[in-house]
């Protein structure tokens, strides 16, 4: 059996997951729409966050709400929504991020009514002095906000709770992929994802302890064989656990990353100062930024470049959701980066769903050349 | 609509301020390629950003924002073409804003749009509300080997919900912005000429909305495609006492025709509104739909660009009442950067940033006070910006009774827009109006 089932099974069964941790708690669940929101306030009053994300099938009903310029993974995420599938929702909300996937929240707050509904003013001048107050303002906002919902009022013990909760997960997830610096790591990048993914989708006490059992036995997990060609995957956000096992059945192994799936969600922890709402609020301004907040100083690009090195990666795979603007806007840049910086690249633009056969055919070309193959 | 064969004709001639309007643009855009040869600065930024901080440095600073840029080389096709291939020859993806796409290669290929090579700029002063104002010159100014870059974020939440912490994250960003152009250009601020420059903004804005209040006359006294010549000052430099001027000119102007029933479609007799940028390429749909006798009276895009508008005492929309007039004092740096504020997070093209619904309240608004029979949406694959939500907009307004036609198309990049097929929805659109051509 896989160390990693658990987190298999919680990705693949989440709305089961969410409906019996309501059905046996009597809480409230809240669908949030982006990694900016601040989940340890929503931890600290006892609401379970799940992550708003789609299902990968052809766009079907969301043609009347959501222009089709607009990136497949807000029209997805709006898909469920629209197909009923998180009916057990109490409440949704949005940290303000990139334009598209506010389009998800907002058809999904005119024709999916909920008792609960939050858009968060989230700063993009994330680099300026003037954010940690600002923001910090916007925290207090908010946690009145809930305080109305829940009917309950939030300590700082409340929110120490919440802290707490949100920074062991960070730490334990951050010490699994420390384990992916070695030569042949025992885990692999789909096993990476599913342990984050699942981490958006679950109670995080809950989580954290399969974290802890995980960090138990993985150590002394041994693969065999060829090390494999090292891979970083880079881009926008990406739940498609397919393409990376098709990527990994060539020989390949993702060690690193810099995803709001990934890393960008939860590398960096909530310092503790006395003031609890700014220690939250400077957390989420110190974060690796998501390309639409990174600027004017490219803060990004120096993380990507800090993992690339410090897990020994041998190219990086560049996607990006179509029309992922903020993305795209990086990509020749950050590709001219990696390229000084002796770490080949390669580019790639995911849909809704992916065409695996092509992709393949594009990933073991990129594979032959890094591994500098004779073709004939 | 019903169908009529007899058509009145109203009265028409040209505006008078016309020529005015096109020298002042065309010295604007000269100016900023000479401002060095006087020993000035020039400093590139969005339409949208605080033009009249950077007045602070002196007379001699010369601004060029991009949008209008964008959309100057959008109207040249070869040259466009040009630009967007170069910048998607960079690695940039052709789905990107069409304007930033323009400009990027124009920057790339060093070739200015009114002639010779792209004028360097001095420095960048942006705001940011759309996902791709800050990351537009962020490239830029990596383009330009590194040159100083400035970004006001205003992304605070809609004008309705604005609170103190929202007003002063704005206001604070600006008084670091000032502290950084001192910083980078070695100048002495003047805050005395700061004021001057919010107050002309303030002016300028209004007056603009107050012009395209008097739309709601029937003949309308302007029409849309003329009133892209007209308030493209807003977006270049509204903020000087030149432009201030042009207005209160043309709002005289305007007001006149009002008064004597002079039409800008001799033929009107369907009022049309549109949303968003219209395909620069391609403005002749405008004309197109005069031949039926339908005219654009305007869009919440035109109006609401830069206008800025509030409710009347009689319950309609007109210009809002300016902080000078209410007796706001505005004496000092920081009056002046608090105003400045509070008055553009009235836009009306920011309230949509927040929410579809509250742009198609005022589409809505627009709709029925200025007694427009049918829209046309330009879901307008060239700018992310102003096309969210418009799906849902479409959808409210639909609600409210209004005849929709949406049309996919580009304002920057003519690949993206069919022509025939367009024209052949508009003759369509016309027929369910009750409409015949006229010529």
């Amino acid at each position: 059996m896989s160390p990693f089932q658990k987190f298999q099974e919680w990705h693949q069964n989440r709305h089961q997951y969410a409906q019996e941790w309501k059905a046996r708690t009597g809480g409230k669940v809240l669908g949030y729409f982006c990694t900016y929101v601040p989940e340890e306030i929503l931890y600290a009053a006892d609401v379970l966050p799940v992550r708003i994300l789609g299902s990968h099938e052809p766009e079907d009903v969301t043609e009347p709400h959501i222009f089709a310029m607009f990136c497949p993974f807000c029209r997805d995420c709006l898909a469920q929504g629209l197909k009923g599938r998180f009916d057990y929702l109490d409440g949704i909300m949005i940290s303000q991020s990139c334009l598209h996937i506010r389009q998800a929240f907002w058809s999904w707050q005119l024709h999916i009514p909920t008792s609960f509904s939050y858009y968060l003013p989230m700063p993009h001048h994330v680099q300026s002095p003037r954010a940690q107050d600002y923001l910090r303002g916007e925290l207090a906002q908010f946690k009145g906000a809930v305080e109305g919902w829940t009917g309950r009022t939030l300590t700082d013990a409340d929110l120490d709770r919440g802290m707490e909760i949100m920074n062991t997960n960070r730490r334990l997830m951050k010490q699994v992929y420390e384990l992916r610096k070695a030569p042949n790591p025992p885990l692999v990048g789909a096993d990476a994802m599913e342990m984050v993914l699942s981490s958006q989708m679950t109670d995080k006490r809950e989580h954290n302890q399969e974290l802890a059992a995980l960090l138990e036995k993985l150590p002394q997990q041994k693969r065999d064989g060829d090390p494999p060609v090292r891979l970083m995957i880079i881009g926008s956000e990406d739940d498609d656990v397919a393409f990376i096992k098709m990527a990994e059945s060539l020989g390949a192994v993702f060690v690193s990353d810099d995803h709001c799936t990934g890393t960008r969600y939860f590398w960096n922890e909530a310092l503790p100062q006395e003031d609890r709402l700014m220690a939250i609020a400077q957390r989420y301004l110190d974060r690796t930024p998501c390309p639409t907040k990174d600027w004017p100083e490219r803060r990004r690009f120096q993380q990507i470049l800090r993992l690339a090195k410090e897990y020994g990666v041998q190219g990086a795979l560049l996607i990006q959701q179509k029309f992922c603007d903020p993305h795209e806007s990086d990509i020749p840049q950050l590709a001219r980066l990696l390229k000084e910086n002796g770490i080949p690249s390669y580019f790639l633009e995911f849909d809704m769903t992916v065409p695996l056969g092509p992709f393949r055919t594009r990933v073991e070309a990129f594979l032959e050349t890094l591994r500098e193959e004779d073709l004939f | 609509m019903a169908e009529t064969t007899d058509v009145m004709r109203w009265q028409t001639k040209p505006l008078e301020c016309w020529r005015l309007a096109k020298e002042i643009r065309e010295q604007y855009y000269r100016n900023y390629a000479q401002a060095r040869e006087k020993g000035g600065l020039r400093w590139v930024g969005g339409a949208w950003s605080f033009g009249a901080i950077p007045c602070g440095l002196g007379d001699d600073v010369y601004g060029l924002t991009s949008e209008p840029y964008g959309a100057t080389i959008a109207f040249n096709k070869d040259l466009a073409l040009e630009c967007q291939e170069a910048a998607e020859k960079y690695g940039f993806a052709r789905d990107l804003c069409s304007y930033m796409r323009n400009y990027w290669g124009s920057v790339l290929l060093n070739k200015y749009a009114w002639g010779g090579p792209f004028p360097k700029p001095d420095f960048v002063w942006q705001d940011h509300i759309c996902c791709s104002h800050a990351k537009w010159y962020q490239v830029v100014s990596e383009l330009e080997g590194g040159i100083p870059y400035f970004c006001i974020d205003v992304a605070v939440g809609p004008y309705h919900e604005r609170t103190d912490s929202r007003v002063e994250y704005m206001v604070g960003q600006m008084h670091d912005g000032i502290q950084w152009l001192e910083k980078i250009t070695g100048r002495r601020y003047d805050d005395e000429k700061l004021i001057e420059a919010v107050k002309n903004e303030i002016r300028c804005t209004s007056l603009w909305a107050e012009i395209c209040t008097l739309n709601k006359a029937v003949p309308a006294p302007l029409d849309e495609k003329s009133m892209y010549s007209l308030y493209v000052h807003l977006v270049l430099n509204r903020y000087t006492p030149e432009v201030v001027s042009f207005y209160q000119t043309l709002r005289d102007e305007v007001k006149d025709r009002v008064a004597n029933q002079i039409a800008a479609c001799p033929t009107e007799r369907c009022r049309l509104m549109t949303d968003t940028q219209p395909p620069w390429a391609f403005l002749k749909i405008f004309r197109y739909m005069e031949s039926y006798g339908a005219v654009s009276i305007g869009s919440l895009y035109t109006y609401g660009l830069m206008g800025i508008y509030d409710d009347q005492p009689d319950g309609s929309w007109g210009a809002k009442v300016t902080p000078m007039e209410r007796g706001v004092a505005i004496k000092t740096r920081d009056q002046a950067l608090r105003a400045y504020a509070e008055w553009t997070l009235a836009k009306p093209l920011w309230q949509h940033f927040y929410n579809p619904a509250l742009k198609s309240r005022m589409m809505a608004r627009l709709a029925r006070e200025w007694q427009v029979n049918g829209v046309l949406l330009h879901y307008n694959r060239g700018c992310e910006g102003l096309s969210i939500g418009i799906a849902e907009n479409r959808l409210a307004l639909l609600k409210e009774g209004f005849p929709v036609m949406p049309f996919e198309g580009n304002m920057g990049d003519e690949r993206e827009f069919d022509d025939t097929r367009v024209m052949s929805r508009i003759d369509t659109f016309m027929e369910t109006l009750g409409l015949r051509k006229l010529y």
